[in-house]
């Protein structure tokens, strides 16, 4: 009873969150939505016992992913007045577009619920005594584990082209050009000179 | 009693949201990398449903696997938003052919 209720309680907040992120004026408030549509996901995930990805989607998505959204959206000065022309336009094709979408989607459903699954196939099969987090563990630290370094893999290469892609050598600063002061050496630098008395300095 | 049919609707409904959400806001680049966002978000609780109702671990790995595109993809899509308006001091996608070289 109480499951259900959660179920239908996250169910509802996550459809209508998304919703309001394709569907409100200030990108601001649809980051915010996007944040909670993440959050009820993750609890419908710990509603089938899913724990590890639900802990997944809130700190790599609401903290990370998410936030990296919200500072570009307020780093860039936009007129999003302006990007929001052509609503209605593109809104009956894409209303099209989404309820032919939605009616495959739910004769597919229907389609693959009259079939029986093998389930003697199952690549992992679950085992009731481990807890989800340690079961995962063990698979994807032995079954999967080079999938698992490719996804790292995978992480290291979209970080350092998000560096590359963002960074920008300013010309009006002066920064510290470390190669440069540990190459200088003192006799390129400093001279001594046995100066006269009376005569001028030759620089 | 909550089935496996009960996920996947609501995963089907957030997936056709996604798609809605790509063609209604089609000049501006965040939304439209936020409904990317909300798609994969379908798919990882469809992956996630299945797997939990079979009994089978795999499709949570993948789940995982699926988040880890997900998060590089928007540092990618960010990135390259941020160097685009850097340019051209406006966001509008309907013009980003010219950026062909």
């Amino acid at each position: 009873m109480i499951q259900a209720f959660a179920f239908y309680l996250f169910a509802t907040v996550v459809i209508l969150s998304g919703a309001l992120t394709v569907l409100s004026r200030n990108p601001v408030h649809s980051v915010l939505w996007l944040i909670l549509a993440f959050f009820n996901a993750a609890g419908l995930m710990v509603l089938v016992g899913a724990e590890f990805i639900a802990m997944l989607l809130v700190i790599v998505y609401v903290g990370a992913v998410a936030v990296l959204f919200l500072f570009v959206v307020m780093m860039l000065d936009i007129d999003f007045a302006e990007l929001r022309s052509g609503f209605v336009r593109y809104g009956f094709f894409g209303l099209l577009i989404a309820l032919v979408l939605a009616g495959e989607l739910i004769i597919a459903g229907g389609a693959w619920s009259q079939g029986a699954l093998d389930l003697s196939r199952r690549a992992a099969p679950a085992s009731g005594d481990l807890q989800n987090i340690e079961a995962m563990g063990a698979l994807i630290y032995s079954k999967y584990l080079y999938i698992f370094e490719a996804a790292g893999l995978v992480l290291l290469v979209a970080m350092i082209g998000a560096i590359v892609l963002t960074h920008r050598e300013r010309k009006d600063v002066r920064p510290q050009n470390i190669s440069d002061q540990v190459k200088r050496r003192p006799q390129d630098a400093v001279r001594n000179v046995n100066q006269p008395v009376g005569q001028g300095v030759e620089l | 009693m909550i089935g496996l049919q009960h996920y996947l609707v609501v995963s089907a409904i957030l997936f056709t949201m996604g798609v809605l959400g790509i063609f209604i806001n089609r000049k501006n680049i965040i939304i439209i990398l936020m409904a990317i966002e909300l798609i994969l978000l379908a798919v990882n609780i469809n992956l996630v449903a299945f797997s939990a109702f079979l009994g089978d671990l795999v499709g949570q790995v993948f789940a995982m696997f699926v988040l880890t595109v997900a998060a590089g993809e928007a540092a990618i899509g960010l990135a390259i938003l941020v160097i685009y308006f850097r340019g051209r001091g406006s966001i509008a996608v309907d013009d980003v052919n010219r950026m062909k070289g």
